[in-house]
């Protein structure tokens, strides 16, 4: 058996110090270290997005990062988003135009449309397709999280 | 879908990551983006006893752009390419292939040395670095040394890399003016790895044609840079004299499918060159 | 003022608003609770090893050196599960002949899939579980396979059970009239195609993952799970274990997908609580996405010879066609293999005046991963055969494909009537759904712009379907054929002290608004802000005994339970208010919360319910203090509620690289009443995207020797955002007349008749070329070759 590897990750906010195996997947840590089971694994190879999380600012699949990889790091997950007041008009857009089903996709759907939110993209409906091309989910569709994007982004009000 | 149990290494410098490459008794695997490697990780194709992760050498990370060269880190992530406008001015053929890497989430994270390491036939970055007659820089605990990109691919997922190297920085020869550039690419869906590619960079009228996905390296077809370099309208001619490539099927369908795409993905791309 | 037929057009109804759903809000912050996020204390997770092969001896399975692994705690083999498990067949007895063996958790004997699991390995962590699976050494011996469902029934084909001794599992014939006469006029003209359906799979987004937790004191199992179907599930697991089945809980919290894939019996789920109650310590098993390509069911995979008759005029003489479809190794337990081809003989040509018609059916057994129902099962066969077929047909006779519906789709006022198969049919609006669609859309706008793109060498096309969609079953779909599947659901409503409404149902939710749509229900017919009802569902040990989710009958038939319990409980409580307030029951009624009479509010729900629990002496000793009503609902007199839509495509065809862009889609969809429109309509776009992908995109590709090809989301196709079109819903509402409620289905219709319009249209964007395609996914290679490019 290999070492553990003692790290130390700021997840929405909190210090969280574990001793981990190096093979642990950045996700598995979140949801089995530290509790925050609001982040998803669909498909562990970096294809469905649903693990899209926030490290150290950056929209990144937690799937591809191991946790030995954070150590240090600043990790927001969509709960953090809640707690810390973010994405609050986003969160409502996606409510009102029932911009989720099941909602397995939601968390990696948020941070992936509040990287394309927060970097002052155009409403224009292809640009936010093609920006959200790589979030998968199965119950919508897609048009209705197009429409609670391009609502937010119409709305003049950011995320 | 986990990965087998393995050993972290995390070194603070290029001499430190090439000592641990340089074990022979064991599979010292690199890590840089991961966005390739983990996946292979978690599918249990790559077993590592110990994984070197380069994210802690910043200095394989950002270029310098010369009068007539832009040297990039290895470790240069997509992300970071895309948001340096002046680089992008400079590499416009690379500038138009980014876009079709993945998606933003992969492209924060993987890294142009990777993608180059990787040498996988699908994928962008080979083909246009072989376009732009890149020169790929690596390192072991030897010393470096450096291959043309023409030299640099061998066979699927297979590359002039050495067990214990590294690959270091990309050496890309930036545009001058006069020189012209056409990217096209065929995919099912946005970001996915191609069904077939071209990327053209011309400079002094002289064409470099690279394919990607077309075979089991990125290739060059060298009879249509003869033909167009002679004559800029003899597509069509160009387009015949692709037989010569050795065009290798998938699961998108087979030889055949490939040899047609390869004139298509020709033709579109030499539309797109721009004076 | 109590009756039904106040309910849509009160003050405070919500039938027939867009609410939006409340409980969504959960999810939006990351408080869902899927099965992964559950972690009970020394909880053992299990990974399994499976075949590599699609059929093999299983000679020797030697588990030692993985026994003896890091964190393993024990491992099982098939055997192991003999005298612990019940073996399972899937047949229903009312598709007379269906054949199938019986099937254990853990492969016994032999593999027949590859993917099927031979061993399972329980441990700390699902990494540790997953080491000592490779460590496991498994004397597999391949033996020869039958894969290709076309060859299945060969006389030197492998016979895959030999005591069965042939590879066919079921066969049905439906004839109608007399076809071979109608084909044989020289007045009419036959389009004859050979249609290819590839196999797709469900891909949810969350895989299937089941914790099971034994409690050896009381006997008891919990079983948590990410299903769609609890009650049937609690009787599966006491049957097959041998328990009792109060004995057994099945909780489904947050679903992340299902769409039929998490219906049916799986061996790894099944060997999970068999395992947790072995072990006397919680059990979890999460699949990885291999696992899920490799056991969630498969869906499709059938091949179709078929012909239609159409006289000058456009009339349909005839139609007729052979369906063979592969099934895998066995046929599913409980719901069977056999009713999707069943289904596919039932609906084709259902829109339709169809005086001819004879189909044939067969599903053969195949060394492939098992194929059962997925969202809606059945319909993109039958819609694209007749459909496509129609369009076809009318080409060859130079008219118009919507012409050609309006001269055979069914009246709107002709009904009730029955299909050419038998189908009993109320309350359809085929032609006026086509109206609709036409007006919206402006078809001839979009021909007009069609020839122009073409003069440009432009290929675009435009494509239609005609569809009905099986929604609301009755007892005749599972229950008369012996499954433990109930197609009756039940509400119950309860007012507690704080003047709030809980309500309790056997339906379940997976993201489609099921407990919106029932809190619009009773909020609406009992008089409560919306704000006010709570909706528990999901668990058999609190839920009334029902069916769950399936074949689009959430709304119609949960809804209309919860209808009958709304107002039941309106009416217990009016009565106790008539008491208190010393007054009759006609003369009140209950608004925002508040019991009111001509004179306005008069007491609060709290004041009432207050002085029900807590001061029932203030009321008279006969009056019962029940503040509780249930009501159970299901569908008499026909077998389905069937629901109509009419739906078109209009794409691109890139010519040179075979891709196909979809540019516009519209959807007119009628459901009877829409309790609420916009969950309506994205539950027809979510249909419409997963159509699309069966069309374009999805296939689990396999190789001769039965190995599946793309085992991973790089590899099989999912639609994504980028390419999927903005889709236009319009609705048309034609109340069922088998419920107060009025509603039907709308959750399958999207999935079912969007593959036949983009059919419809990439042919009739190719048509210009000549060149035609019959086999879906239409992939570019595909199309390349239909316009002989490659
Ligand atoms: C869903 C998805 C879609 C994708 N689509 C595309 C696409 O369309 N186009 C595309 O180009 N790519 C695509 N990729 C791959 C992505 O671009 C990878 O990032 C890239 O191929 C590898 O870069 P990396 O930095 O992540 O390398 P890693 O994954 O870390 O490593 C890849 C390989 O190279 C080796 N390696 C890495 N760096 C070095 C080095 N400096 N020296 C020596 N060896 C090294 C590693 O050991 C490993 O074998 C996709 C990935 C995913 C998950
Ligand atoms: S779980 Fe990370 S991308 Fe699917
Ligand atoms: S809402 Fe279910 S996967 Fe997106």
């Amino acid at each position: 058996m290999s070492r553990l590897h003692r790290v130390t990750i700021e997840i929405n906010g909190e210090q969280v110090t574990a001793s981990i195996a190096a093979r642990v997947n950045l996700i598995d840590f979140i949801r089995t270290e530290a509790g925050f089971t609001g982040s998803h694994l669909g498909c562990e190879h970096g294809v469905c997005g649903a693990c899209t999380i926030e490290v150290d600012g950056a929209a990144v699949r937690g799937c591809l990062m191991l946790a030995v990889q954070a150590d240090g790091a600043n990790v927001v997950t969509v709960e953090g988003l809640a707690g810390m007041g973010r994405a609050k008009n986003l969160r409502a857009a996606f409510l009102a135009e029932n911009a989720l089903q099941c909602g397995y996709c939601t968390p990696g759907m948020l941070v992936s449309a509040l990287e394309y939110i927060e970097s002052g993209e155009s409403s224009d409906r292809a640009t936010i397709r093609a920006h959200m091309a790589g979030n998968y989910c199965r119950c919508t569709g897609y048009q209705a999280i197009v429409d609670a994007i391009a609502a937010v982004i119409e709305s003049g009000e950011g995320a | 879908m986990k990965p087998v149990d393995f050993n972290f290494e995390r070194p603070a410098s290029l001499t430190d990551a090439l000592e641990l490459m340089s074990r022979d008794d064991m599979n010292v695997v690199a890590l840089a983006g991961g966005q390739s490697l983990l996946p292979m990780m978690n599918f249990r194709m790559v077993r590592p006893d110990i994984l070197v992760d380069l994210n802690g050498l910043d200095e394989l990370r950002g270029s310098e752009i010369g009068p007539d060269r832009a040297r990039i880190g290895a470790m240069t992530r997509y992300s970071d390419l895309a948001s340096n406008a002046e680089l992008m001015a400079r590499l416009p053929l690379l500038a138009s292939a980014l876009p079709h890497v993945a998606n933003s989430a992969i492209r924060n994270r993987g890294t142009l040395g990777g993608s180059i390491a990787m040498a996988d036939p699908t994928t962008e970055m080979p083909a246009v670095m072989l376009a732009l007659g890149a020169t790929i820089r690596l390192a072991s605990r030897d010393g470096e040394r450096s291959v043309a990109a023409d030299d640099f691919y061998l066979g699927y997922y297979e590359s002039a890399l050495e067990s214990g190297e590294l690959v270091i920085a990309i050496d890309v020869p930036t545009a001058a003016p006069g020189d012209a550039f056409g990217f096209y690419e065929v995919a099912r869906r946005r970001g996915d790895r191609a069904m077939a590619g071209a990327a053209i960079a011309r400079r002094n009228h002289e064409p470099r044609i690279a394919f990607f996905s077309v075979s089991d390296r990125p290739v060059r077809g060298f009879s249509a840079e003869r033909i167009l370099g002679e004559n800029a309208a003899s597509v069509e001619a160009a387009e015949g004299s692709l037989k010569e490539i050795d065009f290798h099927g998938d699961l998108h369908g087979g030889p055949d499918l490939k040899r047609h795409l390869a004139r298509i993905v020709l033709r579109r791309a030499w539309a797109e060159l721009q004076p | 003022m109590t009756g039904p037929a106040t309910i849509f057009d009160k003050p405070n109804a919500y039938i027939g608003k867009s609410v939006s759903r409340s409980d969504a809000r959960r999810l939006l912050e990351g408080r869902g609770r899927f099965v992964d996020d559950i972690q009970l204390p020394r909880t053992l997770h299990a990974a399994f090893l499976r075949s590599p092969y699609a059929h093999a001896e299983i000679v020797h399975i030697d588990s030692t050196e993985a026994e003896t692994a890091p964190g393993v705690v024990r491992v099982f083999k098939g055997e192991d599960l003999i005298g612990v498990v019940e073996p399972y067949v899937g047949i229903l007895t009312h598709l007379a002949g269906l054949r199938s063996a019986p099937q254990m958790p853990i492969a016994v004997d032999r593999a027949r899939w590859q993917g099927e699991p031979v061993a399972m390995v329980v441990a700390s962590t699902r990494g540790e579980a997953e080491d000592a699976a490779e460590l496991i050494a498994a004397d597999l011996d391949p033996i020869p396979e039958a894969c290709d469902a076309e060859t299945a029934l060969d006389e030197d084909a492998p016979v895959i059970h030999p005591e069965l001794g042939t590879n066919l599992a079921w066969e049905r014939l439906v004839e109608v009239g007399d076809t071979d006469a109608a084909f044989s006029r020289d007045d009419v003209h036959v389009a004859e195609r050979t249609f290819r359906f590839g196999r797709h799979t469900g891909v949810t987004l969350e895989p299937r993952s089941a914790i099971a937790e034994f409690n050896p004191a009381e006997g008891k199992l919990t079983f948590w799970y990410s299903g769609q179907a609890p009650h049937m599930m609690q009787f599966i697991l006491a049957k097959h274990l041998g328990l009792v089945e109060e004995n057994v809980r099945v909780v489904a919290h947050d679903v992340g997908g299902s769409f039929g894939i998490k219906i049916h019996t799986y061996g790894d789920e099944i060997a999970t609580a068999a395992v947790a109650r072995i072990m006397g310590r919680p059990v979890k098993f999460v699949a990885d996405r291999f696992e899920s390509f490799l056991s969630d069911i498969h869906a499709r995979d059938h091949v179709v010879n078929a012909r239609i008759a159409m006289e000058r005029n456009g009339l349909i003489a005839g139609l007729e066609f052979d369906d063979l479809s592969g099934i895998g190794p066995y046929s599913m337990y409980p719901r069977t293999s056999a009713i999707e081809m069943n289904q596919v003989l039932n609906l084709t040509g259902a829109p339709y005046v169809l005086p001819n018609y004879r189909a044939r059916g067969r599903v053969v057994f195949q060394n492939k991963n098992m194929m059962c129902q997925y969202r809606a099962v059945g319909h993109p066969i039958a819609m694209a055969i007749a459909d496509c077929l129609l369009e076809d047909a009318a080409a060859g006779i130079g008219m118009d494909p919507v012409e050609v519906r309006r001269r055979n789709l069914m009246a709107d006022d002709g009904y009730p009537r029955t299909s050419a198969a038998g189908m009993k049919l109320d309350d359809l609006s085929h032609q006026r759904t086509l109206q609709e669609l036409i007006d919206t859309m402006d078809y001839s706008g979009l021909r007009i712009a069609q020839a122009e793109a073409l003069a440009n060498g432009i290929h675009r096309g435009i494509g239609f379907v005609s569809m009905v969609e099986v929604t609301n079953p009755s007892p005749m779909f599972y229950g008369v054929g012996g499954a433990p599947i109930a197609s009756q659901d039940g509400a119950s409503l309860r007012l507690d002290a704080g003047g709030g409404l809980r309500i309790s149902s056997s339906i379940t939710e997976q993201g489609q608004g099921t407990n919106t749509i029932l809190a619009q229900i009773a909020a609406g017919v009992f008089g409560v802000p919306i704000e006010r009802v709570t909706v528990a569902t999901g668990d058999t040990d609190t839920a009334p005994y029902g069916g769950g989710t399936w074949a689009s009958r959430g709304a119609g038939i949960g809804g209309e339970a919860m209808l009958l319990a709304a107002h039941a409980l309106k009416e217990q409580v009016l009565e106790v208010a008539a008491s208190m307030l010393q007054t009759t029951v006609s003369a009140l009624d209950i608004r925002e919360g508040m019991i009111v009479d001509g004179g306005g509010a008069r007491i609060s729900l709290s004041d009432l319910a207050r002085t029900v629990y807590y001061r029932g002496n203030e009321l008279p000793s006969d009056l019962n203090p029940e503040l509780v009503a249930t009501r159970h609902f299901r569908v008499t007199g026909f077998p389905f509620v069937f629901t109509n839509g009419a739906m078109a495509a209009h794409v691109e065809v890139d010519t040179e690289t075979g891709l196909v862009r979809i540019l516009n889609f519209w959807a007119v969809e009628d459901c009877g009443r829409a309790i609420n429109p916009r969950l309506v309509e994205e539950q027809v776009r979510g249909g419409i995207v997963q159509g699309i992908g069966g069309a374009l995109y999805e296939e689990c590709i396999y190789s001769g020797d039965g190995q599946l090809q793309n085992a991973t989301m790089e590899d099989y196709l999912v639609p994504m955002a980028a390419e999927m079109p903005d889709i236009v819903v319009k609705h048309v509402e034609t109340p069922t007349k088998t419920s107060i409620l009025g509603a039907k289905g709308a959750g399958e219709a999207g999935t079912g008749g969007a593959p036949a319009a983009i059919m419809n249209a990439v042919n009739d964007a190719l048509r210009p070329l000549d060149a035609s395609i019959w086999r879906m996914p239409m992939t570019p290679e595909r199309i390349l070759k239909a316009l002989g490019r490659i």
